[in-house]
């Protein structure tokens, strides 16, 4: 792993262990949730990380995901419906030597909190959002979500829905997003690799997991994840090399004019060279936007990190104004501002 | 210059400056009110505007006014009908008439009076010429005309030119009371130091209006209004918006607990917004939301985060801010919200006032929700209340709501600027590194205060959140009698404040024939009424609330002790039913006005007088 170099928040004098962080609560998900999978990749990423523990501050929403907060021995503040991003920015406002961290589900995020999402993506905030986005509304027993795929049959869509879904990282990129992610549940490791890599960016990550709601949307992301059909439908990203997937690594994305081509190599004199190189530091967001839309039947899906582009963050800029305002102005204190406000004496 | 010898004293007077949006009434209004302020006089200002930012030309719904009511005695509201009014243009004069009384002295433009003005202005007949303005003193003045006259060698455009009407009119009210150019010149000097050429075209223009008034027939005497008697030391003139802003700035300086501002904006409570958004050399964190919620929410936030954490809004936009505000509510984090009350419901008389969001800041949250409630009662109150309350708010780890609203909010008074070093200290309960015993819903068990545990800080780390909470411990739970519990603290903890604040005083004899409530804004009009009614020989006695939620202790011993007792509340009666329930003895009779406008003195003396009557 890439060694970690930021200096805002303050690191551990000793080396922490994953028990570092886990909490003396008893975990409520059901059993075969993908949710466990995913907290067990952040209570591994956070010794990584390398902070010290009370510098790590974990916000949530509601949903099944948002309950993580109560997992995990870190500050926490477990939110109201779609709010978790608001309160994150009072946080890392406030104090932008925490770490802070966010659980969202799909319909957290792109229903009830559509506009708080896309608002801190906009600003770039230096937050890291982990979205667990299994197409449903799970907690509340099984409704459609703004993920969910059009027609699908659910409790409130007894005929199947008529809603075009969101794709999450179209969504994130088109609000101007610095960091945008994607993993599987099943898939720990990369799980892991890629919150390391939402850490080390600064400015709002989002990694998206595609997760799997046993009770309520079993195998969704099935043709995904699936043992027999993973290979053909898993393109894993990696930073300056070209993209291959396959059970042999023999398909590859190429740019075709205007648009992706799924190619083979060796056929019709295809080489490695035609293919697409994965660029994530790219600041036109053009390509990583085709890579974040790819999709079966016809793609495979794009996982790891899609983008993670330099931008100034809103935190940063905020200290940089105040630091500039304390150098620059004579106003002190509350005295000074009152005494500066066309002031007249009775004597 | 004989005419000054008729010169007339009074003890108070309303000036009112009234005219298109775009001609500069809020500039001439504030430039003749700090004239005065300067000049000793104690003073309330109320601008008048309409919630279109230009609406069309010479039209009554563009019409933009300022008053400005001064005098040698003490002066807490904003007055009634007017001494004095200036009126730009016949649409203004056509709006404002009602506030003129008989001998009221009118200012018009009458360059501006033409045919197409009075269609505009939705006028039949020439308003000078139809015998409908014969009970006041009309000062006719080609103003237009004048204005381009003298500035004629400055060679300045026509646009710029008519520009200065206004300062025409400042003229000649200068004249009229009797005022030096000094204090106005002055203030031009500073205003427009970058502009020597405005500077130099608006003094020619005042002395002008000045030296017209003197010689104008219709103005056969001058007032002379006595400084009045202010404590000595130094002096601004503040909204209460402004005020608020500095209260809440000065009780995260004293408390040292940063300060977060999360709001959106919305009228009449963006002032405060803007106003803290320019503090960034005192630390001050403002930031503005993508909506109400995320102002409150990124609040909440930040007060978990350790800082002062405020949210500024008025009515609409607390009532999007409600389920936030139970998450604070049971989080028992401090959160100092302020709801500059307008008219309602929904999007209702954005730019007029009410205090009509009463029953939303008791009441307003899903669940047993109590928190806070204070009410600021004048312009320069708003500095302490939003500096008490934030107090509060921090010392018992509760979120609060200040009522303010769109009088006194962007009304303006003289307001001594207090040494913020001598204000009462705050001492939040911040939760000390490594404590062994620290447990998040653990109590003082004086006060049920829970404890500050600040992220970052060693040996803290817990978790809190919008789901029921063992006391103590702090976990979730769904334990039937746990909830009970829970709900009883967080009840008797905002109850025990009761014992944190001053008991509540009257105005007026204890054996009085009726007892006046009222409470929030509304002090300076029904305080003025009350003793008028004294003067009268009546036995009237006041008692005006500032905290609502807890009352204070010694609410119910005063509604004992008098058998008439009347509310006064611009509502249809909340206050009146919120002590109807916390005290069902007592009979109350209602006073209220739901019409966008702050009480008169003059809505208030006959109702009081007919209760007084009535056996």
């Amino acid at each position: 792993m890439i060694e970690y170099n930021n200096t805002t928040v303050e690191r551990s004098r000793i080396p922490l262990t994953k028990q570092d962080f886990v909490s003396d609560q008893m975990v409520k998900w059901c059993p075969g949730c993908g949710d466990h999978a995913i907290l067990s990749a952040v209570s591994n990423v956070f010794p990584k990380i390398g902070y010290k523990k009370e510098n790590f501050m974990f916000v949530s929403g509601i949903g099944c995901s948002s309950r993580i907060p109560y997992y995990l021995n870190t500050y926490g503040f477990h939110g109201i419906h779609g709010r978790a991003a608001a309160i994150s920015t009072g946080i890392k406002i406030t104090n932008p030597h925490l770490s802070v961290w966010m659980a969202t589900g799909d319909g957290d995020s792109m229903a009830i909190g559509g506009n708080h999402f896309i608002h801190i993506i906009r600003r770039n905030m230096d937050i890291n959002i982990i979205l667990f986005n299994n197409q449903i509304y799970g907690l509340t027993k099984g409704q459609y979500s703004p993920t969910t795929n059009m027609g699908q049959i659910t409790k409130t869509s007894p005929q199947g829905t008529i809603e075009h879904p969101f794709n999450c990282g179209e969504l994130v990129l088109g609000a101007q997003g610095t960091f945008f992610a994607r993993g599987v549940d099943t898939n720990p490791k990369m799980m892991t690799e890629i919150m390391f890599e939402a850490a080390r960016h600064d400015g709002t990550s989002i990694v998206e997991i595609l997760q799997n709601c046993i009770i309520y949307n079993d195998k969704v992301h099935a043709l995904i994840t699936a043992k027999e059909t993973k290979d053909n439908y898993q393109l894993h990203l990696k930073n300056g090399e070209p993209m291959k997937f396959g059970a042999n690594m023999e398909k590859g994305i190429r740019l075709n004019k205007r648009r992706l081509e799924v190619v083979e190599i060796g056929k019709n004199d295809i080489t490695e060279n035609d293919l697409l190189v994965h660029d994530q530091y790219a600041g036109d967001p053009g390509i990583h936007l085709m890579i974040a839309k790819m999709a079966p039947p016809v793609y495979p899906v794009a996982l790891g990190v899609i983008r993670s582009a330099m931008y100034p963050t809103y935190d940063d800029l905020v200290e940089e104004q105040i630091k500039q305002a304390k150098e620059n102005s004579k106003i002190k204190c509350v005295n000074d501002v009152m005494a500066a406000s066309g002031v007249f004496e009775i004597k | 210059m004989s005419k000054k010898n008729n010169a007339i004293e009074m003890e108070d007077v309303v000036v009112k400056f009234v005219g298109d949006s775009g001609d500069g009434m809020q500039l001439v209004g504030t430039l003749f009110s700090e004239t005065v302020g300067i000049d000793g006089n104690d003073l309330a200002n109320f601008p008048d505007y309409p919630a279109e930012i230009r609406a069309p030309h010479n039209t009554v719904a563009g019409v933009s006014g300022f008053q400005v009511h001064f005098g040698s005695k003490e002066i807490n509201n904003f007055g009634d009908l007017c001494d004095v009014i200036v009126a730009m243009n016949p649409a203004s004069l056509k709006a404002n008439k009602k506030w003129a009384k008989k001998g009221t002295i009118l200012i018009i433009d009458s360059d501006t009076f033409d045919q197409k003005a009075f269609e505009r202005a939705g006028c039949t007949a020439n308003p000078l010429e139809d015998g409908s303005l014969k009970d006041y003193i009309i000062v006719k003045a080609p103003i237009t005309t004048k204005v381009k006259e003298i500035l004629a060698p400055l060679g300045l455009d026509i646009k710029t030119m008519e520009r200065t009407r206004n300062m025409f009119t400042l003229g000649m009210v200068l004249y009229i009371f009797n005022r030096t150019f000094n204090t106005t010149f002055d203030y031009l000097d500073k205003k427009f130091a970058k502009k020597p050429q405005m500077i130099e075209a608006n003094k020619m223009v005042i002395k002008a209006g000045f030296d017209y008034a003197s010689s104008h027939e219709s103005i056969d005497k001058t007032i002379t209004v006595k400084p009045a008697s202010l404590e000595k030391g130094k002096y601004t003139t503040v909204t209460g918006n402004i005020a608020t802003a500095w209260g809440l700035l000065a009780a995260s300086e004293r408390s040292g607990r940063p300060f977060f501002l999360g709001s959106y904006p919305i009228t009449p409570a963006t002032e405060i917004l803007m106003e803290l958004a320019r503090h960034k050399s005192l630390g001050a964190k403002v930031f503005q939301a993508e909506d109400e919620i995320a102002g409150i929410c990124s609040a909440i936030g930040a007060s978990y985060a350790g800082a002062m954490a405020c949210t500024t809004t008025s009515g609409p936009g607390l009532s999007l801010k409600s389920e936030a505000i139970g998450l604070a509510v049971i989080t028992e984090l401090p959160l100092i919200i302020v709801n500059v009350m307008r008219g309602g419901p929904s999007t209702g008389l954005p730019t007029k006032s009410e205090q009509s969001d009463l029953y939303q800041a008791l009441f307003g949250r899903n669940g047993e929700a109590p928190l806070i409630v204070m009410a600021a009662t004048s312009c320069t109150d708003c500095f302490y209340a939003s500096y008490e309350i934030a107090k509060l708010s921090m010392e018992h780890m509760t979120p609060a709501i200040l009522l303010t609203d769109g009088n006194i909010g962007q009304g303006s008074q003289l307001f001594k600027l207090p040494d913020v070093k001598k204000l009462a200290p705050i001492k939040p309960p911040i939760a000390e590194a490594n404590d062994p015993d620290y447990k998040p819903f653990n109590r003082d068990p004086k006060t049920l205060v829970r404890k500050w545990a600040i992220p970052g800080t060693e040996g803290l780390r817990h978790r809190v959140g919008g789901l029921e909470k063992e006391d103590g411990i702090g976990n979730v739970s769904m334990d039937p009698q746990n909830h009970q519990k829970m709900v009883d603290l967080r009840a008797a903890k905002v109850e025990k404040i009761a014992d944190f604040i001053p008991e509540q005083t009257v105005f007026g004899d204890e054996d009085a024939d009726l007892l006046v409530i009222s409470w929030g804004g509304t002090l300076g009009a029904v305080r003025t009424a009350v003793q008028e009614l004294q003067k009268q020989g009546n036995k009237v006695a006041h008692t005006h609330f500032r905290y609502i939620m807890p009352l204070p202790k010694n609410t119910e011993a005063i509604l004992k002790k008098y058998k008439k007792i009347v509310v006064a509340e611009l509502n249809s009666g909340q206050f009146v039913n919120y002590l109807r329930m916390k005290f069902p003895r007592y009979p109350m009779l209602q006073c209220n006005k739901v019409q966008g406008l702050p009480f008169f003195v003059s809505d208030l003396l006959p109702t009081f007088t007919k209760i007084l009557k009535e056996k």
